[in-house]
Order: structure tokens, then C-alpha cells, then sequence
């Protein structure tokens, strides 16, 4: 379980590689990365600021709860803060389990949580010099209100 | 005294990131109240709690979550990652 929180790039490749060798024996990795979208052409760059120290507890915390919940060999969370031009990666999760559905099911309970309860804000600085913080979304609550009522199932 | 923090857009709205408060305030609610009778900036930022989230020494909590004790608070909109 490792999370690092970084302005500097990551190379996914690299990443990849390294989880994947550090995961030997596990039966199946999925991995995720979040890219800076140019919104045909209207974004300049996105800006994400962060809460230093909650950051990183907030996602140790989530790691864990993914841990508990699936059979997993290993996790990665890099979630990088700053500035970054439409193209640059944002973020990975890699999850490592026994078997494909553990490791699918923890990935996308990682994003479904980093989304919503780890703390950063995204701001899009348009095109023509604008600035906008990202809102939340509903969908993305309701995504957070599925898992909850998986643990109550 | 606490230190309170700020970010995303309430951090704009007050117009700095962090400051030491000294408060008597019990809750999240209440400081925000004395926060809000200083100065407009403030009112501005705290206008609409429903669009704010509040955390004590970086864990999340609620408007009327006891500050008895805290060292930290953070105000800010809710979270965008991923």
C-alpha cells in the first residue's frame, strides 16, 4: 500500500513496471491513470491544489479500506498537484490481487473515493485566460453511495 | 488559539491561505459565525455551508463536530480529485 503525492511528473510506464515487478506472484494487475482533458481546445491547463498532510492520510486511509474489503497483494495511489497542461497524466492507482475482479473492483473503488474524499480542488484556466474551480458532481457522490450500500449488503 | 485554514475557493474569497484564530467557539458552526460577523469577505466565503466541508486536524467532519481540543481546521468547497 504506497501513496505519493507529487508536482513532478510520473512515468507511467516506469510506475507500472516497478508495481508489477514489487507485485510478483499476484495473478492479476489493473491500473488506472487520470490524463488533463483539453476540452477541444478551450483548456489551457488545469491547476490542482491540495491540502498537504490531510492528502496523504485521506488516501492511506482509503488504501486501507480497499485493502480490508478485497484480497489485494498491493496498491499504488501517485496523485500529482500543480499545474499541468491538457495531455499530462494526473494521477494512477495500480491495484495487485490473486484474481482480475478483486483487483478491477479495488481500482475503481479507489477512484470512486479519491474523487470525493481526498482533498483537491481542480481549477481550469481556459483558453482565453479564464479561471474556473471545478465543481463537484452528484454522480460522483452517488458513485461513493454504492459501496456503502455494498458494506451494508 | 487554532489555525484555520483555507482553500480552492474560499481561500480566494477571504484572500489567504491560513491564520491563528483566537476562539471560544465550541463547533465548526459556531466559528464560522464569529468568522463571518468580522468582515464581508468572510460572510462571503461562509455564505452557503451546504457548499462547504469542514475538517478537524485533517479528518473530515461535521458543522457541529466538538472543536474542543482541535489544533487545525480547514474550510473548503467540496473535493475534486482523481
Amino acid at each position: 500500500m504506497a501513496v505519493r503525492v507529487q508536482a513532478a511528473p510520473f512515468d507511467l510506464g516506469q510506475e507500472t513496471a516497478a508495481f508489477a515487478a514489487a507485485a510478483a506472484g499476484a495473478g492479476a494487475i489493473v491500473t488506472f491513470t487520470g490524463v488533463v482533458r483539453d476540452e477541444g481546445g478551450r483548456l489551457a491547463r488545469m491547476e490542482i491544489e491540495h491540502y498537504p498532510g490531510m492528502t496523504e492520510r485521506a488516501i492511506a486511509a482509503i488504501e486501507a479500506e480497499a485493502a480490508a474489503r478485497w484480497s489485494l497483494t498491493a496498491s499504488l495511489v501517485i496523485h500529482r498537484h500543480g499545474a499541468m497542461a491538457p495531455g499530462e497524466h494526473i494521477m494512477m492507482v495500480a491495484t495487485a490481487a490473486p484474481h482480475r475482479a478483486d483487483a478491477f473492483a479495488a481500482a475503481e473503488f479507489l477512484m470512486d473515493y479519491l474523487k470525493s474524499r481526498a482533498p483537491f480542488w481542480k481549477k481550469e484556466i481556459g483558453a482565453g485566460g479564464g479561471a474556473a474551480w471545478v465543481a463537484a458532481r452528484a454522480e460522483d457522490e452517488a458513485a461513493l453511495a454504492r459501496w456503502q450500500a455494498d458494506r451494508r449488503a | 488559539m487554532i489555525e484555520v485554514l483555507y482553500f480552492a475557493w474560499v481561500r480566494e474569497r477571504i484572500g489567504l491561505p491560513r491564520e491563528r484564530v483566537e476562539t471560544r467557539a465550541a463547533t465548526p458552526a459556531e466559528l464560522v459565525a464569529e468568522l463571518s460577523a468580522r468582515e464581508a469577505r468572510y460572510a462571503a466565503a461562509f455564505a452557503d455551508l451546504a457548499a462547504l466541508r469542514v475538517a478537524i486536524d485533517q479528518e473530515l467532519a461535521e458543522w457541529d463536530t466538538p472543536l474542543a481540543g482541535a489544533r487545525e481546521v480547514a474550510f473548503f468547497p467540496p473535493m475534486t480529485g482523481g
